[in-house]
């Protein structure tokens, strides 16, 4: 389990994060939704590593996150698939997937791995020896996922998947999100798409400009009047 | 399928360095062919240095223009470590020999041939891990800038080095602003026979050395750190997120780029014969870096292919148009010292124009020549 505690993260000058505390339990699907710029990003970030918190604690299974290098949390079994796909353009789709298990050593599971990554997305299958960045849209960010699973995480963490894809895309990705997670993979989950979110969450919570502001079930949230003006467009 | 290609990777450098062994015994150096000797040492020389350039620029995205200096510090290990204790006196005539040791000499003495041969091969190991020290540390400051920034750091770099190896001070160790010779290098590189033939390993030696470098170079690119390169050239901030050190890993494709610089610069000591600091200039790695673009940054055989066609055009082809006659035109009054260059010049320009992305672009030579088969067996099949 995840626990952050009172995470404090000043970022280029600003206060990113205020203080904020959030559980993401085992086996779940957590989310975070907000606004542009409300820190949702820069929370996944400092969780993995890639931000440095000012103060607070980050623990997963009891242990301490903040200070960690990346590539040991990565191996803690923490992985992130980063907002904007981001995929490596001039890799093939194979290669990719075999950076994501950079740090592992255990060839035969890997090799496993990518077998179960294809199973769960058949398109990557057929696209294994194209460069990453012919990819559309969706395969990229389908590739983004299977990337980060390729590190065999129990923590898997999404910076907005549905950025910028058809809403039938969105679907296939939020579907695989689901079976993932009945895999037994815990998922952390940052979007825009609240709607989306908010459906499939079994606990979310709203940030508003570096603060907690409103948590609960997901199912909670989508019948909660204030999140239902803010960020679902519909008026009570 | 893997082994066949496995096979076919090992048989073409095995065969190509037979050829080499055989153009060595059956050219003289009074014939005319004899220019393919010094096109194939020089071009070996360079491809190396290419390709390890190659590795940094193209690979790992990190634009180092420091190679010449990196190349001069291989150069002098290896002459230093060398030169045979008979001539030393001589060559550091105005200084006070510091180091005394010569590797081939020492190890033939107690092994015989072998150790000589053993000895070579320590001279340049050395020489490329004494380069790959040097940029271990300059690594350690510079390797946090930023593309053109980089590029400024490491020529500055090559210049410095430049200068501390003229400098009169070191004199005892670099021989000052004079040059190093009778070292270890291609013209003594031979095995005279009892009836008085003479097996020369001249041109098989660099040969040889440029393509176990080259493969492993190749290896590695082709492993799990090669991946973690191309990952770190593609987008930094995702190759942290999969958990690569990116530190780690610049300075990982660093040190083995300025090793292999220095082992390219050990090999250009041996065939120039001579090894001077005033030799190792910028032009020298904007030299390779046009053998880079022009063969295709990211691809390896177009390193090498760049290398090739450069030496052999600046040094063979186009020799003509400075002395006279070219192509069984002849006009001196136009084919004078120099016009080499402007014509050399103006295939450059031609070459970038048609090949946007280098001769090769980021392919390889086994992936091109597939390419075609499969081209020519579709047609074959439409045929019919």
């Amino acid at each position: 389990m995840l626990r952050i505690k009172d995470l404090t993260v000043n970022y280029g000058g600003i206060n990113a994060l205020r203080s904020i505390s959030l559980d993401v339990p085992d086996g779940k699907i957590v989310t975070l939704i907000g606004a542009n710029g409300a820190g949702k990003s820069t929370t996944l970030r400092t969780i993995s590593g890639l931000v440095k918190a000012a103060s607070g604690s980050i623990t997963w299974n009891d242990q301490e996150l903040i200070g960690k290098p990346i590539d040991s949390i990565v191996s803690s079994g923490i992985a992130m698939a980063p907002e904007g796909r981001r995929v490596f353009a001039d890799l093939t789709t194979l290669e990719n997937l075999r950076i994501g298990a950079y740090l592992r050593t255990d060839k035969d599971q890997i090799e496993k791995d990518i077998e179960w990554v294809y199973s769960l997305f058949p398109r990557l299958k057929e696209r294994s020896w194209q460069y990453a960045g012919t990819l559309s849209g969706g395969e990229q960010q389908m590739l983004a996922v299977g990337r980060a699973l390729m590190s065999k995480p129990k923590l898997l963490m999404l910076d907005e998947p549905s950025l910028g894809l058809a809403p039938l895309v969105v679907q296939d990705i939020f579907k695989i999100i689901r079976v993932l997670n009945e895999q037994g993979v815990t998922v952390l989950l940052v979007e825009q798409n609240a709607n989306m979110a908010l459906k499939i969450a079994d606990l979310a919570y709203v940030l508003e400009t570096g603060s907690i502001t409103l948590s609960g079930s997901g199912e909670e949230l989508l019948t909660n009047p204030q999140v239902k003006e803010a960020y679902l467009g519909k008026k009570n | 399928m893997k082994t066949k290609k496995n096979l076919t990777s090992l048989i073409l450098p095995v065969a190509f360095l037979i050829l080499v062994f055989l153009l060595d015994q059956l050219i003289k150096p009074t014939d005319s062919m004899s220019m393919l000797l010094t096109v194939l040492q020089k071009g070996s020389v360079y491809a190396l240095a290419a390709v390890s350039m190659n590795l940094l620029n193209g690979f790992t995205g990190l634009f180092s223009l420091g190679h010449a200096g990196f190349m001069l510090i291989g150069a002098y290990t290896y002459a230093i470590f060398t030169i045979p204790s008979q001539a030393r006196d001589s060559v550091y005539q105005y200084f006070d020999a510091l180091i005394r040791v010569s590797f081939p000499e020492v190890l033939s003495g107690a092994l015989g041939g072998f150790g000589y041969v053993l000895g070579i091969a320590l001279a340049v190991i050395l020489a490329g891990a004494i380069a790959a020290v040097f940029a271990w540390l300059i690594g350690l400051p510079v390797l946090k800038l930023k593309s053109d920034y980089l590029a400024i750091a490491t020529l500055g770099f090559a210049e410095i080095v430049r200068a501390i190896f003229q400098w009169q001070k070191l004199g005892p160790v670099t021989n000052g602003s004079n040059l190093l010779k009778s070292f270890e290098r291609t013209s003594t590189f031979r095995i005279t026979l009892g009836n008085g033939t003479v097996i020369s390993f001249a041109t098989f030696v660099p040969v040889l050395i440029a393509v176990i470098c080259i493969s492993l170079i190749v290896r590695l690119v082709n492993s799990t750190y090669g991946r973690a390169f191309k990952a770190v050239r593609d987008d930094e901030i995702a190759a942290e997120a999969m958990g690569i050190n990116l530190a780690r890993t610049k300075q990982l494709s660093f040190c083995t780029s300025c090793f292999f610089a220095g082992v390219a610069g050990a090999m250009m000591a041996m065939v120039l014969s001579i090894a001077q600091a005033s030799n190792f200039k910028v032009a020298m790695t904007y030299e390779i870096l046009l053998m880079v673009v022009l063969g295709g940054i990211g691809s390896i055989s177009g390193s090498i292919i760049g290398a090739m066609l450069f030496i052999s055009a600046s040094e063979w082809w186009l020799r003509g148009l400075d002395s006279g006659s070219f192509l069984g035109i002849n006009a001196p009054g136009i084919f004078r010292n120099g016009f080499r260059l402007v014509v050399f010049s103006l295939i450059i320009m031609v070459v970038v124009l048609f090949f946007r992305k280098g001769i090769m672009g980021d392919r390889e030579l086994p992936e091109v020549i597939q390419g075609w088969r499969q081209k020519r067996q579709s047609r074959k099949r439409r045929a019919e």
